[in-house]
């Protein structure tokens, strides 16, 4: 192995200069983020490519997290230009861009996506609420006899946890931890149910930490099946059973409507119009970020943005919205739309 | 011989004939547990073959739709002007717009001519604008071109979607469907060869999606893989075979390689990250990367199998080579590293296989990526052939589902065709003694 690293070295120092230079003659966009955003951005990204005479950007799914890391190594031709993320970003994330000197970061939402909880055409048509969910998927649920205090979650059928619900056995597919749309369903349904125990929502503010584990934990006990991250996979999975759930992005629902169909969450079915106006508990917002320094050095990069953002794009009815992207309002796109032209850029301490 | 003697023997006979029946019946049960072993596996072989060939064989066709385009100058909004820049700026798809109008013209409200714009796909412009760059003398002509169709169209027509289900359970209308049976009546719709699959890189638009760009990449990075694995792993194994002396450092090192062999791809992945990508700041995703860190995960394979075959050579073609005063690299050239090449081939060819099928090295510098142009040098961003399935597996369009079924048939000929290769070279180097 002396003899390998000998040979790798000796080559390395032969080559970095052609390569360096390279890499300061990019002349394409470098996208990373987000695997929800992704399948947007590269339509984007391909439309792009097409239209215009710049090259078509390059878009890299890494996750939400892994972008923002990439994103905020630095300031140069060598780090991306533009992170996708599924959630707003964090003041830590935002303070290790600065330190790292990309201080001038621009924020520009994308659109919505809701999260739907469905299960099989064959199956009949079910409708839950957040408590529901929490009370049938949590770790910990608050003890059925009454008194405040938690006992491991015993349900294993719906019909237990509300009497309203059928007699089938609880059955969920959903992501891994590691997933964007698995935080957004913890953070969304689950402690959107939680918070409905009056003592555990005063918890907030007494004991933040074990307030959070509470309403976020999953249960492990194999009613819960991590699917994978593959979206697809849960909905061939939930055709084979009839009586399981799935946990999956509107646009695969949007995608598979003969195989699947969305629950009712809180009386409100998982549809384009519920999920734009807000009706629907669980939906997010989807954002982009570009590097405020790039702009003028990487050949397109406002104008991809600008791109991203135009009517035929992310408008009412642009091609984004053919593709389950859930669009905001004309007045909300309007006021991203001026922060890329303008390039405003987001305050040192985010709200 | 006295009676007892006799019944003695014949005992012993007995004994010895049931236990041969035994043993006979043992024997038999080994070979058919080994049929049986070998039936199972052939079975699961010929489920995952069937299944990836009755779902994939689809992707290699595709729907057409012809379209009697008028080219014309006022349509196009180009006036007298016959330049490049206003040839490249003009309005293709309002061409296809016309084109479809003309075809059905009862048509009329906006919404429904939205959605029969939607049977052709967004790739029909571009496809119109290539023919007219290449030769403008086709302004105010009338020609019929086949044109890609929407996706949904081709699921439709490869009998994806099932035309008696209620509408609102469809991703097509009545209208579209009624449209498309139109146009199967005229026979102005038809599946044919596509291969647009076979020319192009990823896109977004399924029936535009195709695979050559996965394929230079993967080709560029084992081309990288295999110039730098092949010579330091042949190198290296000859050297320790063959000139090192057996000591304490030599122990090290060889427990060191086989430990490597069995480090995980993504570990690998990692190591390139840190030392290729952020020290000697090499370019995100290029197969210059992806090559170097396949070349990391190869090398044990490759010298591990290498020593293997420079052990299998005889030590008396050694001993009788130096015996007639050969040295000692003469020796080695002349004699055993021709005896020996075909095994190491062998083991070479193993170790590329093993990198042509990986993706989670690849997933630590940036080569999970969405590439639509094919990438021609070593320093260009691509992607890899599995890493292209792992994307359409994940890709919410239904019509991805067959595209992912034609990527791994690509990746499995390719294989083959190395393995083939493989078996090639070796039937013409190797020697018998």
């Amino acid at each position: 192995m002396n003899k390998l690293s000998l040979v790798l070295a000796v080559a390395a120092t032969i080559s970095p200069p052609s390569m360096i230079a390279n890499a300061a003659s990019r002349d394409y966009i470098e996208i990373v983020g987000s695997s929800t955003v992704y399948p947007f951005s590269t339509v984007v990204a391909e439309t792009f490519g097409k239209n215009t005479d710049y090259k078509t950007p390059k878009v890299e799914s890494t996750g939400s997290g892994g972008g923002f890391k990439l994103f905020c190594q630095g300031v140069g031709l060598e780090y991306p230009d533009i992170t996708n993320s599924s959630r707003r970003i964090k003041q830590s994330e935002v303070d290790q861009c600065a330190a790292n000197g990309a201080k001038d970061i621009i924020e520009v939402k994308v659109g919505y996506d809701g999260i739907a909880f469905a299960n099989s055409k064959k199956a009949e048509v079910s409708s839950v609420t957040l408590k529901d969910l929490f009370l049938a998927l949590a770790k910990e649920v608050p003890d059925p006899a009454g008194a405040q205090s938690l006992v491991e979650n015993p349900y294993t059928t719906w019909k237990q946890v509300n009497s309203s619900l059928s007699e089938s056995k609880i059955e969920v597919l959903g992501p891994p931890p590691t997933s964007g749309t698995r935080d957004a369903f913890v953070e969304l349904a689950m402690e959107g149910g939680c918070k409905q125990f009056d003592w555990i929502k005063s918890m907030e503010k007494t004991d933040k930490s074990r307030y959070k584990s509470i309403c976020h934990s999953i249960r492990e006990d194999g009613v819960y099946v991590e699917a994978g991250e593959n979206d697809n996979l849960i909905v061939q999975k939930l055709e084979a059973n009839p009586n399981a759930f799935g946990i999956f992005g509107f646009s695969f629902l949007d995608q598979n409507s003969d195989k699947v169909r969305g629950a009712k969450v809180e009386g409100v079915e998982p549809e384009f119009d519920s999920i734009a106006d807000g009706e629907y508990p669980i939906s997010r917002s989807l954002y982009f970020y570009v590097k405020k320094a790039h702009i003028g050095v990487i050949p397109g990069l406002q104008e991809f943005a600008a791109e991203f953002m135009s009517n035929k794009a992310t408008g009412e009815e642009g091609y984004l919205s053919d593709r389950g992207l859930i669009p905001m309002s004309e007045e909300e796109r309007r006021k991203f739309q001026a922060d890329i032209s303008e390039m405003n850029t987001l305050p040192e301490k985010i709200q | 011989m006295t009676r007892k003697a006799i019944s003695q023997r014949l005992r012993t006979i007995d004994i010895v004939n049931a236990s041969m029946r035994r043993r006979n019946a043992a024997e038999k049960r080994f070979q058919i547990y080994g049929k049986l072993a070998i039936a199972a596996a052939m079975l699961f072989l010929i489920f995952m073959f069937g299944n990836i060939i009755y779902k994939g064989h689809t992707a290699f066709v595709q729907a057409f739709v012809a379209l009697d385009i008028s080219f014309d100058a006022q349509v196009l909004g180009l006036g007298d002007r016959r330049d490049k820049k206003s040839l490249a700026s003009a309005d293709y798809a309002a061409l296809v717009k016309a084109a479809l109008r003309q075809q059905f013209p009862d048509v009329t409200k906006r919404k429904a001519k939205r959605k029969l714009y939607k049977l052709v796909s967004s790739g029909a412009s571009y496809q119109l604008a290539d023919m007219v760059k290449n030769n403008p003398d086709l302004i105010g002509t009338q020609a019929r071109v086949w044109v890609p169709a929407d996706d949904e169209i081709d699921m439709l027509l490869k009998g994806y979607i099932d035309r008696k289900l209620p509408e609102s359970e469809r991703r097509l209308s009545d209208q579209q469907i009624s449209w498309v049976e139109t146009l199967e009546a005229k026979e102005l719709i038809e599946t044919r060869f596509n291969f647009n699959f076979f020319t192009h890189g990823d896109s977004r638009d399924a029936e535009l999606a195709g695979i050559l760009a996965a394929l230079s990449g993967s080709f560029l990075t084992l081309l990288v893989t295999l110039t730098l694995a092949f010579p330091i792993a042949v190198a290296t194994a000859i050297y320790l075979e063959e000139f090192a002396p057996k000591n304490k450092w030599t122990d090290i090192i060889e427990v060191n390689i086989n430990n490597l062999a069995a480090v995980p791809s993504i570990v690998f992945g990692l190591l390139g990250l840190a030392l290729f990508i952020n020290w000697f700041q090499f370019p995100r995703s290029a197969p210059l990367v992806g090559g170097l860190v396949l070349t990391l995960m190869t090398l044990p394979t490759i010298i591990i199998s290498s020593r293997a075959a420079l052990k299998t050579v005889p030590n008396a073609i050694r001993q009788a080579a130096l015996g007639i005063g050969a040295s000692k690299v003469q020796m080695i050239r002349h004699h055993v590293l021709p005896l020996a090449l075909p095994g190491m081939l062998t083991g070479t060819i193993i170790g590329m296989a093993q990198a042509l099928g990986e993706t989670a090295p690849l997933l630590m510098i940036g080569m999970v990526a969405f590439i639509v142009d094919v990438p021609t040098s070593i320093v260009d961003p691509s992607t890899v052939l599995p890493v292209q399935i792992f994307l359409w597996a994940d890709s919410p369009e239904r019509a991805f589902v067959e595209k992912t079924s034609g990527a791994i048939m690509v990746l499995l000929a390719f294989l083959i065709a190395m393995n083939a290769m493989a078996v090639a070279v070796r039937k013409k180097l190797e020697r018998r003694w």
